[in-house]
């Protein structure tokens, strides 16, 4: 019961803040709430925010654990394109399809590997060893694509994107069992708190016996990992490869739902389901935005309003601030007091 | 004594005086002035921005905005000059009043709320964005005659090549990037605080004033650098320049700036510069060369000038260690 307050505490703000915007929404747009059933399947925007959160709270998976190492991945978007690229090529060439996503998901670790190698074993700063992917990623996909849009058609594989079971989109499974599956992996084990150790403090931590360079690679593949399967919605939903539009600036969109979920971007504490109600804050104000009515031109513009105030509310100058007002004011009453009492 | 500071800078411009060697043997055209005088005024609004970079990199903060600021200023010069008939030097000195006060802003957050420069800018990047999308979605050309008049002025070089405005004001950016960088106490500060922040404080360096003039620097010349490219593209669109901000960094990470800060030239980001323009010259005189080679290309040289900069630090930390050793 303690547990489950303190959990409370922690995520409160996320999820006041979530409620607030969705409360927005349903103000502005009537019916944003309701979710019905047809053709024995749900529908609603709340189950569209879920399903088209996917990608983001994929990334937003691997990017918390490499964020939580004090580092940042800025590749998941290129990542996502040679994935996708990777995924349509193969189908239409008539591979099967657990070869198909085998093969791709070896790809995407492979990429978080080569991240993991200039990190961990050349020191090299995180934002720039993710850079070189960031950059040259998109090309290589395009290699891959050979500079068109690969189009398949192949139904088994869409129903990655777009299918659904027991009434329920595909994507969401995915991306809820992805982050259940990381997320007892952290903290059914010690390893989340070993990669809080090692973001905190390198070098203390490697002295302590923690093996930093080995959980940092881990943290970059698995954002590899998280990034392949985001690359494989993203391209069975639109049944098609496209390698300079497919999750384009997703990774900055995964950045701040983690730093909106509350998690430093200088590392330590982390928590993957802050960073994934911060998605799906994040995902609302898309939704949200296109469900009012607003002209589309408004989307980046609200979205960015918002974000600011969150950040800003969440500084540290700002928390600086609300922890001196609260002290202050628990001063006042113990001086209080102890008038009281000498009177 | 070449000190090992400078070393990521003389190899970046070895390799670029080898790399043109190369071109030249191949295609002997490529020396022509024609040939460098479209590399100069093709690459001046991103050699614009690059400057302001550098800035900040130097001060060991990074600035995701460039790119959609350039965007906004160009449609917001476009939309005035075209739709609205204002003299085109009153919609310049607006927009750049517009992006310095935005660069101010988002130096002031990074500094007061303390937020890292990595998150205030990116939000300041879809900010950007958004405000370009606000003022016109829509591609919007741009004639006036004093615009036709700016363009129409060049200095020819012998062999037909132009030196046009807009090359000239990229140059005239570097040369005032270099004054202030090296002659200047604003110039020094930016290295201290990217040294070493705490120690820059404690010396009495005023790294509040300094960080919001970075910042409002790297707001300017991105302005610039959208009424530049709004000249060379005479239009303004919302949705361009999507992306020049990696451009801008790959461009100082090649010329030999550290990314940790404090260590870097200007004259590095111009060599930078005139590198990831010879690739893309490279590919049109080749012509069989798919354009997204560009990438792969720039991505491969950051990777090499990393390790490079890598081992020159080990190698002089060693260094250091092996001096102290003989002392003791």
């Amino acid at each position: 019961m303690h547990v489950i307050t303190r959990r409370l505490r922690r995520l409160a703000p996320q999820l006041i803040a979530l409620a607030i915007i969705l409360g927005v929404i349903s103000l502005v747009a009537p019916g944003f709430l309701t979710v019905s059933v047809q053709n024995g399947r749900l529908y609603g925007s709340l189950i569209d925010i879920l399903v088209r959160a996917a990608p983001v709270a994929l990334l937003t998976v691997g990017m918390t654990l490499v964020i939580a190492t004090r580092g940042i991945d800025l590749s998941i978007g290129a990542v996502i394109a040679i994935c996708g690229a990777v995924a349509a090529s193969l189908i239409t060439e008539g591979y099967s399809l657990p070869v198909v996503i085998a093969i791709s998901l070896g790809v995407g670790i492979a990429c978080g590997l080569w991240n993991g190698v200039l990190v961990a074993i050349l020191d090299i700063q995180p934002i720039i060893a993710t850079l070189i992917l960031m950059v040259a990623g998109r090309g290589i996909a395009q290699l891959i694509t050979e500079g068109v849009i690969l189009t398949f058609n192949d139904d088994t594989f869409s129903a990655l994107g777009s299918g659904a079971f027991a009434g329920i989109p595909i994507p969401i499974y995915l991306w809820l069992g992805t982050a259940l599956i990381v997320g007892l992996l952290m903290r059914r084990t010690a390893l989340g708190f070993l990669i809080e150790a090692t973001g905190i403090n390198r070098r203390a931590a490697s002295l302590a016996g923690v093996r930093a360079r080995f959980l940092i690679f881990a943290a970059y593949a698995i954002s590899g990992l998280c990034a392949a399967i985001a690359g494989m919605i993203v391209t069975a939903d639109i049944r098609g490869a496209d390698a300079n539009n497919a999750g384009l600036w997703l990774e900055l969109d995964a950045i701040l739902a983690v730093v909106v979920g509350g998690t430093s971007l200088n590392g330590g504490r982390f928590s993957i389901t802050a960073s994934l109600i911060g998605a799906l804050i994040i995902q609302s104000i898309n939704t949200g935005i296109l469900v009012s009515g607003f002209p589309p031109e408004f989307n980046l513009i609200i979205k960015a309003g918002i974000i600011i105030i969150v950040l800003t509310l969440q500084s540290p100058a700002v928390m600086t601030l609300l922890g001196f007002m609260k002290f202050s004011r628990r001063r006042e009453t113990l001086t209080h007091g102890t008038k009281e009492a000498t009177r | 004594m070449i000190h090992a500071r400078n070393l990521p800078f003389i190899t970046t411009l070895a390799i670029f005086v080898i790399a043109y060697a190369l071109c030249v043997l191949q295609f002997p055209n490529m020396l022509s002035t024609r040939v460098i005088g479209n590399l100069l005024t093709d690459n001046a609004f991103l050699g614009i921005a690059a400057v302001g970079m550098t800035f900040v990199i130097l001060s060991s903060g990074i600035d995701l905005s460039v790119g959609s600021v350039i965007a906004f200023t160009s449609v917001f010069v476009a939309v005035m000059v075209g739709s609205f008939g204002v003299h085109p030097l009153t919609a310049f000195i607006a927009a750049l009043v517009i992006s310095t006060l935005f660069g101010c802003l988002m130096g002031a957050m990074i500094r007061y709320l303390l937020i890292p420069p990595f998150v205030v800018t990116l939000a300041g990047m879809f900010l950007a964005r958004g405000a370009a999308y606000l003022v016109s979605t829509e591609s919007v050309p741009i004639t006036h005659e004093f615009i036709d008049a700016m363009m129409g002025f060049y200095i020819r070089f012998p062999g037909g090549g132009r030196l046009t405005l807009l090359a000239m004001i990229m140059l005239a950016v570097f040369i005032a990037g270099i004054f202030i960088a090296s002659r200047t106490r604003f110039g020094a500060n930016v290295y201290a605080i990217g040294g070493n922040i705490q120690s820059a404080e404690l010396m009495g360096v005023p790294v509040g004033s300094t960080t919001i003039r970075i910042y409002a620097l790297s707001g300017f010349l991105s302005g610039l650098a959208g009424i530049v490219y709004t000249l060379y593209t005479s239009s303004g669109y919302s949705l361009a320049t999507v992306g020049v901000e990696l451009d801008a960094i790959a461009a100082v990470v090649i010329g030999g700036t550290l990314l940790t800060g404090g260590v870097g030239l200007i004259a590095g980001t111009f060599v930078g510069i005139l590198l990831q323009g010879l690739i893309q010259t490279y590919i049109v005189f080749d012509g069989t060369l798919s354009s997204w080679w560009t990438k792969i290309v720039i991505g491969i040289l950051l990777f090499v000038f990393i390790v490079l900069q890598r081992t020159i630090i080990w190698y002089s930390n060693r260094q250091l260690a092996v001096r102290q050793l003989k002392e003791v």
